[in-house]
């Protein structure tokens, strides 16, 4: 058997030219009233994958989300889906299903009630439905809860009811609404991977919403970060986190230490900065940048180093400073180490020995320094 | 002693609701009760007296002697009674069934409005207690007599050309208890309505029904405890209704409320009005008890 790791690696439909779109969003608008929550939107979609729309609330996801159900419709432009424009198609007409946040659960049914329910309006027959719901009680491991109540269980059986429900009617897409919202820590992270395997296993398009970046990092193939109305990158995980495409992203996604400053020169893909802090900056860059463009450097905290010693690159890429702040989180560590220029610099170490001799505490005088690959240059 | 007081006083919170029920309704009921096992007298008041505490405990076992189930039997006896009780049963189940129909468009209009017109909206449900009732039912005289406003209008704008007879028939009635009660129907439907979470509907939609389905599979059957609570509230007190059958209805309106009133001061027949009101009191049980079953269901089902 193929572990998930191999078929995901393998999976890239959008860097391939030849394959289509399964869901295509083609310049979407939608206005409340005066309000915008969706700005002009263009995306696309591919056939099992699992999308992330991710964004702070308010930012027009579960707006898209709920156009894309049929819940509203567009104030302008087109949602096509498998070569079938939606316009005007209400949502029982529409091959996709939706779990609620609030999972929706009908208070007044059984479980297996609720997982029958959209069966019995597609007039399935009877045995029918009694298998399906049976198959998909063991999805999702509730056979023995077939017949309680939503209220007499709890909330992490009632998520995987809200799933059962609308996956039963298998729809050609899924879409989850904030799916792990209400769960707590441990077992959202323990669904997480349980949603993975699923959507693998039954070969489904998930888009899922969510404003929590973990989440969306984890699950996703690819992420669209919105805000606004607007998405400001679409990319996979490790593209989004190692390669943001503006300071939003770059801020938005994880920790990130923005260094500002302007453009004084550009060397075989490398730009050279001069930073606002006063360190001279040397890093890696793919478009050519010309002098005197204000920039910024991201570098996020794990990338930096922490020592006593300058580094024998200093001054480029290093500075002096001394330690104002220590978090111990267990696993690493992580420094606020504050410049000369005042600019307070994030920097995280990873624990790997269990007893340093001499560890790094306050008030030390140290040097933080960073590789010419390690961070991103971003344009204003 | 710290301890104690705090649980004297939810003590006491608890006693005061039964103390009232005991007082204002258990005892009342039992002195009707006693009332309906005694004989008519020329005294004041106009039957044998219950109990004789001049002669101390034997007065009371001689009068306990005297204890006869003789109205009851009365009460089985001469048809009219059995007729009034059934006249008033189907009057009130006909009325709740009417105060539903036209209760409950209005009570999901309501839901459904705008959260900011909702107050608004309440408030003229309600508005119409802030004027006596009696005054209320004597107004629906004057609308429905045949020279009142309703046969004016009509015969104005050409649909009829006899005036309608609807004061002191049954319609009358029905229209006289609708109105009065309707606020007691969409209440109770409104705030089961009004709590739904509005994603149950898109759910249901999402799922494959049509808007119309989904109402029946879900936004109905949710709301059921309070259509059954605002049925009871109008089907009780419509069985014993008395001032609008007394004000709207004519000679064929029978019913039992009619029947007491005029055993009471009519024919001055203490006991056997009681006996009425007892038998009434029994027939309103069933139906109290089955909404205690259903309310206390929905409450364990929880949502």
């Amino acid at each position: 058997m193929k572990s998930l790791g191999s078929i995901r690696r393998s999976f890239a439909p959008w860097g391939d030219p030849a394959s289509k779109p399964f869901i295509s969003v083609k310049n979407v608008t939608k206005k409340f009233g005066e309000f915008t929550a969706v700005d002009d939107l263009s995306l696309d979609i591919y056939t099992r994958e699992f999308f992330a729309l991710l964004g702070a609330s308010g930012c027009g996801k579960s707006t898209l989300l709920r156009m894309l159900a049929g819940f509203e419709q567009p104030t302008s432009g087109e949602i096509i889906l498998d070569g079938q424009n939606l316009a005007g198609i209400p949502p029982y007409r529409r091959p996709v299903n939706m779990m609620f946040q609030s999972y929706a659960l009908f208070p007044h049914m059984t479980v297996e009630n609720n997982i029958a329910f959209g069966l019995k309006q597609d007039g399935m027959p009877k045995s029918d439905i009694a298998e399906r719901v049976q198959q998909m009680l063991k999805l999702v491991k509730l056979e023995k809860f077939a017949k309680r109540k939503p209220h007499q269980l709890s909330g992490g059986q009632r998520q995987r009811v809200a799933l059962a429900r609308s996956l039963a009617k298998r729809p050609k897409v899924l879409l989850l609404d904030e799916p792990l919202g209400a769960l707590d820590k441990k077992l959202r992270e323990e669904t997480q991977f349980e949603l993975m395997d699923l959507q693998q296993e039954l070969g489904l398009t998930f888009v899922v919403v969510t404003h929590d970046q973990e989440e969306a990092m984890t699950m996703a193939d690819r992420i669209a970060v919105m805000s606004h109305g607007k998405v400001i990158q679409v990319a996979t995980p490790a593209e989004i986190y190692e390669a943001p495409n503006s300071r939003f992203v770059a801020d938005f996604i994880g920790d990130v230490n923005l260094f500002d400053g302007t453009i004084t020169a550009m060397d075989e893909g490398f730009a050279r900065l001069e930073s606002v802090g006063g360190i001279p900056i040397r890093m890696v860059s793919t478009e050519k940048l010309s002098n005197g463009t204000s920039a910024a450097v991201a570098i996020r905290p794990e990338k930096i180093r922490v020592s006593r010693q300058p580094p024998a690159h200093a001054p480029t890429n290093a500075g002096e400073g001394e330690i104002w702040d220590i978090g111990y989180l267990g696993d690493m560590t992580i420094f606020h180490v504050r410049l000369k220029s005042g600019q307070v610099v994030k920097a995280s170490s990873l624990n790997a020995v269990r007893a340093v001799e001499d560890p790094l505490g306050y008030d030390q005088q140290v040097w933080i320094s960073f590789a010419e690959d390690a961070g991103v240059v971003l344009k204003d | 002693m710290a301890k104690l007081v705090p649980a004297l006083v939810s003590r006491l919170v608890i006693i005061i609701p039964y103390a009232w029920l005991l007082f204002f309704f258990l005892v009342p009921f039992f002195i009707v009760f006693r009332i309906s096992l005694s004989q008519t007298a020329i005294a004041m008041p106009p039957y044998t007296p219950i109990f004789d505490l001049a002669e101390g405990l034997s007065g009371v076992f001689e009068s306990m002697r005297e204890l006869s189930a003789a109205n009851y039997v009365w009460l089985t006896e001469d048809v009219l009674y059995f007729n009034a009780y059934v006249s008033s049963v189907v009057i009130a189940t006909v009325s709740t069934f009417l105060t539903l129909l036209i209760g409950y468009p209005i009570a999901y209009g309501m839901a459904k409005a705008p959260r900011s017109m909702r107050p608004m909206l309440l408030m003229m449900v309600i508005l119409p207690f802030w004027t006596s009732f009696l005054i209320r039912v004597y107004a629906w005289i004057a609308i429905l007599k045949p020279e009142g406003l309703l046969n004016q209008f009509l015969l104005a704008i050409g649909i009829i050309d006899q005036p309608l007879i609807i004061l002191n028939t049954n319609s009358a009635v029905y229209i006289g208890i609708v109105y009065s009660y309707l606020p007691f129907m969409v209440l109770p439907i409104y705030s089961a309505l009004e709590k739904m979470d509005h994603s149950l509907i898109e759910a249901a939609q999402d799922l494959g029904c049509t808007p119309i389905k989904a109402f029946w599979r879900v936004t109905f059957p949710l709301s059921l405890p309070g259509v059954v609570a605002g049925c009871l509230l109008v089907f009780i007190p419509a069985v014993g209704e008395f001032v609008v059958p007394d004000l709207l209805g004519g000679s064929e309106t029978l019913m039992i409320g009619k029947t007491l009133w005029n055993e009471f001061n009519s024919n001055r027949d203490w006991p056997v009005s009681s006996a009425v009101a007892t038998i009434l009191l029994l027939i309103l049980v069933i139906p109290i008890v089955y909404f205690q079953n259903v309310q206390s269901k929905s409450e364990s089902g929880g949502r």
